[in-house]
């Protein structure tokens, strides 16, 4: 069990980071995906979109330096790199649905052993609408789930999402504090755990059914 | 050909009950001055078109504290807890759309298209009730035209014939927009003479353009 959250979240994103290769068009979702952004090796040249109209975007804007036309989508001043370039909503779909973005990075409410994604509603509880993550999951040519392993001590790797989905059998990869795990048509592999965890334990937090061979690594975090 | 009027001459075009298309990503991109002079008239029972419904201080939102929307067509609300407090009573309708889907609807109406086929939604609540069809062995959802009465749009730079330079991310909607409704109007922040930009420069062509009005 990893208790501390900000501990997890930056597990979750060092290892998330690793996936990224160089020359990659990379679309991060709002939360916790943001923070996969710092911990890219040095060296490894991402290109980063951001669905309101920008492929290069840079950090976060220093405060005092903010252009008050540039911001990303959750709305906050961004600055952009050497390279960059804005275009229209339209474009920005047309590259997010035409397969042109690689990796897409999402938060995730539930996940389950068909690659079904549910995190953009809670019926009732919680209805932000889906914005661009539907597009983004049924668009982009990878799909990595970032989430905490469990919310509130319940397993969110089910055997079936119940919530709405927000797309139906796209995640090709989940990451979580404690484990990543690869979605393939026989089911979920687990493929590296945590060291400050087991199978067993990984096992006991995951409703879904864990396809586990003989070479599960460790996390290299 | 100048198209540049003063705010309060749009008043006549303005009316209870209208279907309103509205740019801006999370404000970013929304004639706010606009928005005041909807707030002035108290123009209710608005249909609001747009990407999101901002922040309850901002852009659109405003709209939507102050009483005037009757439904929204969007991507997001999770922004603004007042409109999801008004759909909660009932007092607004709030149609959600996934952002690609609505940006290609509008395109779509725009361009004179009879709709899109999107994979977005298939197998998700987004599919119910629309007709779906198979190309090449793949599933897609048919997506309906969009259009509206007027759009409200947001432009950096604006010369008097209605050519639109947006500057960084605040082109969103607002190209897409200027396409889809039977009256156009621009809010420039600054306003050029024609010709004090290059033909190239122009990402809104001023043929789509019906009135100018000066922003801050």
């Amino acid at each position: 069990m990893i208790n501390n959250p900000e501990l997890a979240k930056e597990i979750i994103a060092k290892r998330v980071a690793k996936e990224l290769k160089y020359g990659q068009l990379v679309n991060l979702g709002i939360g916790l995906p943001t923070l996969v952004a710092n911990y890219i090796p040095e060296g490894v040249h991402i290109i980063f979109q951001s669905e309101n109209g920008i492929t290069g975007m840079g950090p976060m804007a220093k405060p005092g330096e903010e252009d008050k036309n540039i911001t990303n989508a959750g709305g906050q001043y961004v600055t952009v790199l050497p390279g960059a370039a804005f275009f229209d909503s339209a474009f920005s779909f047309a590259l997010i649905r035409g397969g042109h973005v690689d990796v897409t990075v999402l938060g995730g409410l539930e996940v389950d052993q068909e690659g079904n994604l549910a995190n953009w509603i809670i019926p009732g509880k919680m209805v932000p609408g889906m914005g661009g993550a539907m597009d983004l999951a049924t668009g982009a040519k990878k799909v990595i789930v970032a989430m905490q392993h469990t919310g509130k001590g319940q397993p969110k790797i089910l055997k079936k999402c119940r919530l709405p989905l927000t797309a139906k059998g796209k995640v090709s990869l989940i990451v979580t504090e404690l484990c990543v795990i690869e979605v393939t048509k026989e089911g979920l592999l687990l493929k590296e755990i945590n060291k400050e965890t087991t199978i067993d334990e990984v096992k006991s937090l995951t409703e879904a059914d864990l396809i586990i061979q003989d070479d599960v690594k460790y996390m290299d975090v | 050909m100048n198209k540049v009027v003063k705010l309060e001459d749009l008043k006549p075009l303005l009316k209870d009950g209208m279907t309103m298309m509205i740019g801006g990503f999370l404000a970013n991109g929304t004639p706010e001055r606009l928005i005041d002079l909807l707030i002035d008239m108290k123009v209710k029972d608005l249909t609001i078109i747009a990407n999101d419904t901002s922040f309850p201080d901002r852009g659109i939102g405003r709209l939507v504290v102050a009483g005037l929307v009757k439904k929204v067509i969007t991507s997001h609300i999770g922004t603004n807890p007042e409109t999801g407090r008004l759909m909660n009573e009932g007092k607004l309708e709030v149609e959600l759309v996934p952002q690609g889907t609505l940006v290609e609807r509008i395109r779509a109406y725009g361009s004179g298209l009879g709709g899109i086929l999107t994979p977005t939604g298939v197998g998700t609540v987004v599919e119910i009730g629309k007709e779906k069809i198979t190309v090449n062995g793949k599933k897609y959802l048919l997506e309906l035209p969009l259009g509206a009465d007027v759009a409200l749009l947001k432009g950096s730079i604006v010369d008097e014939f209605g050519n639109i330079y947006y500057k960084g991310t605040t082109r969103n909607f607002n190209p897409l927009m200027a396409l889809a409704a039977q009256t156009v109007i621009v809010e420039a922040e600054k306003i050029v003479k024609v010709g004090e930009f290059k033909p190239e420069d122009v990402m809104t062509p001023g043929v789509l353009v019906d009135y100018i009005v000066k922003g801050g």
